[in-house]
Order: structure tokens, then sequence, then C-alpha cells
């Protein structure tokens, strides 16, 4: 009775349900593999920002609960570029954008050159310490420099006093100590802030790119008698172009998105130099979380979207058709 | 099978026991979490079977979270703490419960509070979102040491005038600076001369008032006190400011109450005995600070999370348990009967500063919260630094905030 009821299972059946499932990885493991990318992409990365977009064209106030928004048209959009609060924060980042990215470049590329010349085996070491401020939190750097720029006893304002007594620089420099939280001075220091942040980033970027330039082409221009300086000139730089466009274009994404620098300085906009201060993406995120115009903010950042798009077309015009090797 | 009947009824009782113990989550910010901290042991003795989770997160984080989780409506606490700062935001949205309806019929504990707080929590239609729990009667603090080598009597700086006056000599004698920023001498001015129930910056039907006399008289001290060079111009909560109150280079400063419980544990406790607080100049009273607790509309345990607010804001022993904890002021006012109230400051040299307090607190008139006053403060702050920074016309920085606020309000 009892086998009756337990029969051995038929091998065709079995083999079937084996070719079944064998059939079936081969057809789905793949997708099955690269799913967890594509699911935190679409949850994490394109479901925020199609929801951005439809939320540009909302009022909402979050407080109020999940759906309750309306629907305005073009409103948000009108309203932020109109917004004379709006177009100061884009100046004061195209200003920080200009200021505290052209001299991460203008220094970079020389020190990466000469790290690469004259520092034989120190190199690795050099350049881990100027790759230090770049692996160190943005908002630890912040709030450190909130300190080093304190009016009365801030050791930048000490060394700056220090450097006064020196014959010419002092005619140069401020007699009285600088306050650095002031409308019109609270830039450069988020500038300085930012220089010395990201500068390091850079060197690493174009010394891997003068690393990768045939030795020969040096040895042959030395044999021709050309000195450092044309060797820099004539064979670094131009074929540093790539990189460059590459790298600028780095930091011009990333400056035209400034935020923890500014939002830290700026005691998260507590300061009284906020307006001559924030960036767009820090008005953004005070519009969303202090004034609660969610759709407003979202307006903002699909303008901000457009800009650096813009910047890097302009980028590209520049650098780009020697990047793409068209010269 | 006798054995296991008794097992299977002991399994039962205890699952029963187990469900009867609810958890209440409640959102606080510090250093309110000491004051529920000392407060709950109270609480868990009347409700022994409510065990209450924390959720403590910084100030502004804490704010963050809870708008967050009001946009989608999950991960709410049954109960938040809100500071005066973001009350009357909360106010005007729909994520909070409305007090006033039953079954809270919140309207009969109204009058067992500091009179101006239930004004701030209550929306432009009337809805009541939160009871008040602590409140921060605006005082002026002063360094006795300091006036005292200046030959500066106290009394001389009841009026606004005298307190110029008072900081000229304090500056020419002493070398200390009258305040930190001459901006708080505007705020301060602006917060006490607003007409009762309404926003600092509107009026009764909602019109921005920024370009009234109170603001431009309010500015013009704060310019004239800049341009005299008596302040330190450093900003609130900086590094610097703590120096400032830890060396002696400030004389006087304008806050809450509470800034000498700061003060006292970790800004300056080494100028213990140094600090007097007196009433503000020319009569003026104001609020500054205070917190509420509300219940979320999402929360799943409404009846208990009123239970324990209730408990929090209108019980004396918790109001006072919550007082010596972190010295912030008892909303309540049968709290502020309490005796511990004239007992003698040791930090203010000895001063019954409570008790002055209380009487200032008694004094504030109500303020009505507009869904706009971030906005405004935002734009006025920015105006003030024009004007004190830039030397930008009084008169015109108040006109062009008042068209920024309107531009806003939309």
């Amino acid at each position: 009775m009892r086998k009756a009821v337990n029969p051995a299972p038929s091998p065709p059946s079995a083999i079937t349900l084996a070719m079944r499932w064998s059939n079936f990885q081969r057809r789905y493991a793949p997708y099955i593999f690269v799913s967890p990318f594509f699911i935190l992409f679409l949850v994490f990365g394109l479901y925020p920002t199609l929801f951005s977009l439809y939320m540009s064209f909302q009022s909402w106030t979050p407080s109020d609960g999940w759906g309750r928004w309306k629907y305005v048209g073009l409103e948000n959009y009108t309203f932020t570029l109109t917004d004379p609060m709006f177009w100061r924060a884009m100046w004061n980042t195209l200003w920080l954008g200009f200021f505290s990215g052209i001299p991460q470049h203008l220094i970079a590329i020389p020190l990466a050159f000469v790290i690469h010349m004259v520092l034989g085996r120190f190199k690795t070491l050099v350049v881990a310490v100027y790759f230090l401020p770049y692996i160190t939190s943005s908002v630890a750097i912040a709030l450190i420099f909130n300190t080093l720029f304190a009016t009365n006893n801030g050791v930048i304002n000490l060394v700056i006093a220090q450097l006064n007594t020196w014959p010419v620089l002092g005619w140069f420099l401020p007699d009285q100590n600088i306050n650095w939280f002031l409308n019109s001075t609270i830039k450069y220091g988020i500038a300085l802030v930012v220089i010395w942040q990201f500068t390091g980033w850079n060197t690493l970027l174009y010394l891997s790119a003068i690393q990768a330039i045939p030795k020969e082409l040096y040895e042959a221009a030395a044999v021709d008698g050309a000195s450092r300086y044309q060797q820099f000139r004539y064979i670094t730089l131009p074929l540093l172009r790539p990189m460059m466009f590459f790298a600028v274009s780095l930091t011009i994404i990333g400056n035209m998105q400034l935020f923890e620098q500014p939002f830290v300085l700026l005691n998260g906009g507590a300061s009284s130099a906020t307006q001559g201060g924030q960036t767009v993406t820090m008005y953004m995120y005070r519009t969303a979380f202090e004034w609660l115009e969610m759709g407003t903010a979202a307006s903002i950042a699909w303008i901000l979207f457009i800009f650096i798009g813009i910047l890097t077309y302009l980028n590209n015009l520049m650098f780009g058709r020697t990047a793409r090797g068209e010269a | 099978m006798k054995r296991s009947l008794i097992l299977l009824a002991l399994l039962l009782l205890a699952g029963l026991g187990l469900a009867q113990r609810t958890t209440l989550t409640v959102a606080v910010f510090p250093n309110l979490d000491d004051s529920i901290k000392a407060q709950i042991p109270l609480f868990n003795k009347k409700f022994p079977n409510v065990e209450v989770k924390l959720v403590i997160q910084q100030y502004a984080d804490h704010h963050n979270a809870l708008t967050t989780a009001l946009a989608t409506g999950q991960g709410l606490p049954d109960v938040a703490a809100i500071e005066i700062g973001f009350v009357g935001r909360f106010a005007e949205g729909q994520g909070f419960e409305d007090l006033n309806k039953a079954p809270y019929n919140a309207d009969q504990y109204k009058r067992l509070f500091t009179p101006y707080t239930i004004a701030q929590a209550t929306s432009a239609d009337g809805r009541f979102i939160a009871m008040p729990v602590d409140i921060g009667p605006g005082t002026f603090f002063y360094r006795v040491d300091i006036l005292q080598k200046a030959q500066v009597n106290p009394r001389d700086m009841t009026t606004w005038a005298g307190y110029i006056a008072a900081g000229r000599k304090i500056k020419a004698t002493t070398g200390a600076f009258l305040i930190a920023d001459a901006a708080d001498v505007a705020w301060i001015n602006i917060f006490a001369t607003t007409p009762a129930n309404q926003s600092p910056y509107f009026d009764e039907k909602g019109s921005v008032v920024v370009d009234s006399p109170r603001f431009v008289r309010a500015f013009e001290l704060a310019r004239s006190i800049r341009s005299a060079g008596l302040d330190a111009k450093i900003g609130a909560w900086t590094n610097e400011w703590y120096d400032a109150f830890k060396k002696g280079t400030v004389a006087t400063q304008f806050s809450g109450a509470w800034l000498q419980g700061h003060l006292q544990n970790w800004m300056a406790p080494e100028t213990k005995g140094l600090w007097r607080v007196q009433h503000l100049p020319e009569g003026m009273y104001a609020s500054w600070g205070g917190s509420f607790y509300g219940i979320p509309s999402a929360s799943k345990n409404k009846a208990l999370a009123w239970e324990l607010i209730k408990f929090l804001t209108t019980d004396r022993e918790a109001q006072i348990a919550g007082f010596k904890a972190i010295g912030a002021f008892p909303a309540l006012l049968s709290a502020q009967e309490d005796p511990s109230f004239s007992e003698p400051v040791e930090f203010l040299g000895g001063q019954q500063a409570r008790l002055l307090w209380r009487d200032a607190a008694r004094r504030v008139k109500p303020l009505k919260a507009n869904k706009y006053d971030r906005v405004a403060n935002e734009i006025l702050s920015s105006a003030l630094s024009q004007v004190l920074d830039e030397g930008k016309d009084v008169r015109a920085a108040l006109a062009e905030a008042k068209r920024l606020i309107e531009r806003r309000m939309r």
C-alpha cells in the first residue's frame, strides 16, 4: 500500500525538470547576476531623477505628506529664473568654480611634472601626502578651517600678520585681521579650502598621464638640446591635453555642485555671510529642507543640470577636439 | 498531558503579558533628551507596561529626518519633539494631529501653560498641533566684573541709548566689546516689539511689515553699535563665540534664559559667578527659544502617545524633573511655582534669576507663527548683514527685503 503511494519518479519527467532548470539558468542567470546594479540604479538613480523632474512642475510642502502636491506648470522655473537669491547663489558658484578651479590645475600640472622629473623613490610618498586632503571628509576639513579662519586668534590671520612684517610682501597684505565671515570675504575662504582639498587629486591625475608619455620623446628632445622647460612646454603640455579635458570636466562638475565646504563654513546657513557664499546646491538644499519648497528646489536642480551641461559642452569645444585625437 | 496543558496556559499568559507591553517611540534632539530621560522613570510609575524608546538626533538632523518622514509618511515616531523654529512650519502642514479635536480635547489644558506658547503651536486656521514643554524668556546677560572695571552701573543700560553709551565706556576703559554681534540687538528689538498675536514679520492680514518703523529702529540701533566699533563681529554658535565668553572679551549678550545652562555646562564654566542677568532695556519682553511635543498623524499609538505628552507637559513633577535636568524653563505655570525657582543661581553669583525670568515669561506677548517666518527671517538677516557689513542704507535694505519676501509668498 505504502509503496503504491510513494512510487519512484519516472525517469523521463526527471530529465525534463533538470533540463528545464538548466535551460532557465542558461537563459536568465546573466540577467540575475547583473540585476543588483540595475535594481539599485533604478531605485536610487533613475527613480529620484525622474521624480525630481516630475516634482519640478508641482508645488509640494513635504511636511504635508506624500501625494499632497499640486500641478503648477512652469511656475517653479519662472520663479527660480527671476529669483535674485538664486542668481546670487549662481554667481557665487561660478565665481567659486573659476577661482577655486583654475588654481587647482595651474598648481597641479607643474607640480606633477616636478614630482615626475625630480623625485625618484619618494614619489609615492609625496603623492600620497598631496592626495590625503582629497580622501579626508569635507565636513571635517571645513570644521577645521572654521577654526583656522577665526578673526582674532585664527592661524590663517596669524600667518598673514607674520608675513606682513616681511619687507615687500607687507605692501600687499592688510594691516588688520581679516574677518573671513563677511559677504565680501567668505568666497575667498571657501576657494582656499577647495583648492587645498582638490589640488592633490588633480596632481595624481596629471602624474598618471605624464607617466604614460613615452620616455623616448624626452630623451630625443634632450639629445636635441631641449631644456627642462622646453620639454615641459613642447612635450608634456600638448600630450596632457586629453587628461586636461578629463580633469577640467571633473572640476567643472564638482565645483558646480560644491556643497559641504560652504555649508559647514556658513554654519548651515545661519551665518550672516550666507548670501555671499552659498552655492546653488546649498541654496537648493535649503529651499527644500528649510523652506520646504520641494518643487522649487527640484526646478533649481534641473536648471543647474542644464548649466553644467552647457559648461561641459564649452569645455568640450576647448579641449575636446584634441582630446579625441582629431588635432 | 496535564503538564503540557499547564505549559500551554503559561505560555499564553506570558504572551498576553508581552502583548500588553507597548513601545512608544519618541524622537528628540539634545539636550531635550536629557530632560525626557529624567521624566521617563516617573512616567513608568503610572504606565509600567509602556516602554519609551528614544530616537536622538542632532538639532538640524532631527528636524530634517522629521520632515522627510512626514513627506513619505514612513518611519514616523509616536511622539516628536519640535523646536520653536520649526513649530510654525509643521503647524501649517498637515502631518500632525490637531490636539483641539477629540479624543485629545487639549483646549482644557491651554490655561495651564505660559500663555504665549499656545499661539506659537497654532496654525492660521486654528489647529493646535503641539503641547509646549519648555520656554525661553529673552534676557540680558552681562559680566559684572567688566562693568565694575569700567565703572558702569547696570541700571544705566535700561535704555538702548544708555546701553550704547555704556558700551563706549566699556570699550574705552577695558577694551572689551559690548556684544559679540550687533545683529543680536536688532533681533531682540524685532522680537520684543512685535504686537500681540502677530508674527514678527507679518501683520494680522498676512502682509509683510518689515519696512515699518520698529524694523528701521532695530536696524539703526545695530548699525550704531557696529559703526562705533562696539561689537566683536562674531557669529553665534562658533568657536570664536565660545572663546569670547571664556576670555571675557565681550561684556553683554542677549539670549534666552537657557544660555545660562550652556555657559555653565560647557561654554564657559570657569566664568562662574561673573555673570548677572536683568530685564531687557526699555521694558521689552521677548521669547527666545522653546520646545514642543506633537503626535504625527501616522502614529499607531496615538492614545498612549497623548498620555505621554500630557504627562511630560502637564505633570508638575515631570516638568520640574526636566527643569532640574537641563535648566530649560518649564512651560507649565504651576511648575514655575516650585520652591526651587527662588533658589539662588550659583553661576549668576547667587542671583534669584529664575524669578526674574518667570516675570519676563509672563509678560511676553503671544506671537503667531506664519508659514513664511523662516524665509522672512533669512531675507531679513541678509538685509541686516548688508547694512552692517556693507554700509547699505537701512530703509533701502528693508524695502528690498520686503520685496524679496513678498515674491516668496506664492
